[in-house]
């Protein structure tokens, strides 16, 4: 993917400014993911501004967030980096065969008390 | 008084007894919740990016109904209502979105975030009132410590969600109070139980779901209810010993109608 437009594009579809961020990193220490990820919500932040995105497109980390909204509430400065770790899993679960999960996973993940809860956020987060 | 009802995917399977116990207590407090007929599940999770649209169109469509009837939505399951309230946030505020929903939808009237959005907790507090519900108790809970576990999806974003204070909720601690029972106040009360990441990653899930746990009990909670299906789960399933139920149960077991109900 061209460079400068996966910038632009992740900044438009996540309506996210990372240039307000004041770099207190408040959005890692608060993230319930911090100890998965190999990229930190505040490297998220960084990494888009500079667009230095390539790395992200391919890391696990995009698969860690739990969609909890507390970097979005606790960022002082309204970053809200979620937004961007969205961003930038859509941009790669969008493309041709890159669902991060398919149904033939399923049935080996159940157990007997599974909510169907569990099921369609999974999928609505890791696939298109 | 009547509402408008969304129920949700799992209420109709895993979580029935949520369902149940809330439409049950409701009809005691003088509410019928009306379900929506043919309604569509939300999706679990709202997708904050600005070019999804067809994965808000359920809740689109729902919210659309309740304002047709003229009546507020209500939702029981945390995760429903985060992404109904978020979806008509975003139909209120981001004109660009209400009008491609709208000009996709092709109804006669434009739907614009007009209808009332309410957490069935908060119904209980804003609709029916903790006041009166503990008029209604019959069967107080007396002594029992419970632990109220708001999770992720209740509270936050709270610039949209507007239901409590996001860092120190009180909303069930009263409800807690009005049912008879004693809340017991913790500090991971409102963070996550590891959520969805249960599904591939399992042991994660359960360090996020042991903490909440044992901080419950660090406090002397001899129980955890919640509103959220996948908490509950999470919470049963990484060792909690001490009950983990929804709260409409113990509504349900106050108001003397939890064995009216068919589990």
């Amino acid at each position: 993917m061209n460079k400068d437009f996966i910038q632009e594009e992740i900044l438009r579809a996540s309506g996210v400014n990372p240039k307000k961020c004041m770099k207190c990193g408040k959005c890692s220490a608060t993230c319930p993911a911090y100890d998965e990820m190999e990229y930190h919500p505040h490297q998220f932040v960084s990494m888009v501004e500079n667009g230095d995105i390539e790395p992200l497109l391919s890391s696990e980390s995009l698969y860690k967030c739990l969609s909890c909204f507390a970097c979005i509430d606790r960022c002082p400065r309204g970053v809200e980096p979620a937004k961007l770790v969205e961003a930038v899993r859509l941009a790669v679960v969008r493309q041709q065969d890159k669902n991060h999960l398919t149904a033939n996973d399923i049935p080996a993940l159940l157990d007997d008390e599974t909510p169907q809860q569990l099921l369609v956020s999974a999928f609505r987060k890791y696939t298109k | 008084m009547k509402v408008s009802y969304f129920p949700g995917c799992t209420l109709k399977n895993k979580a029935r007894d949520l369902d149940e116990y809330a439409r049950k207590s409701a009809e005691r407090l003088g509410i019928t919740l009306e379900e929506i007929p043919d309604w569509q599940c939300c999706g679990g999770v709202f997708t904050t990016a600005k070019g999804e649209i067809a994965t808000k169109l359920s809740s689109v469509r729902a919210l659309k109904y309740a304002a047709e009837k003229e009546q507020p939505l209500v939702s029981v399951c945390s995760a429903c209502h985060n992404v109904i309230k978020q979806t008509n946030y975003a139909m209120k505020t981001d004109s660009d979105f209400a009008k491609k929903v709208n000009n996709y939808m092709a109804e006669e009237t434009p739907y614009n975030g007009e209808t009332q959005v309410h957490h069935y907790l908060e119904m209980l507090r804003d609709l029916v009132g903790f006041d009166a519900l503990k008029e209604k108790v019959v069967n107080a809970l007396s002594g029992k410590k419970i632990a109220a576990y708001y999770g992720c999806l209740l509270l936050r974003p709270n610039s949209v969600m507007q239901m409590d204070d996001p860092e120190n909720p009180k909303v069930m601690e009263n409800f807690i109070k009005a049912i008879g029972a004693d809340p017991v106040v913790y500090a991971m009360r409102n963070e996550c139980c590891g959520g969805y990441i249960s599904l591939e990653s399992p042991e994660f899930a359960k360090s996020k779901s042991n903490a909440v746990i044992e901080n419950a009990k660090a406090q002397g909670a001899e129980m955890i209810i919640t509103a959220c299906p996948l908490c509950k789960y999470n919470l049963i399933k990484n060792g909690a010993d001490i009950p983990v139920v929804y709260f409409t149960e113990v509504l349900a077991e106050a108001l003397g109608v939890k064995e009216d109900t068919n589990e």
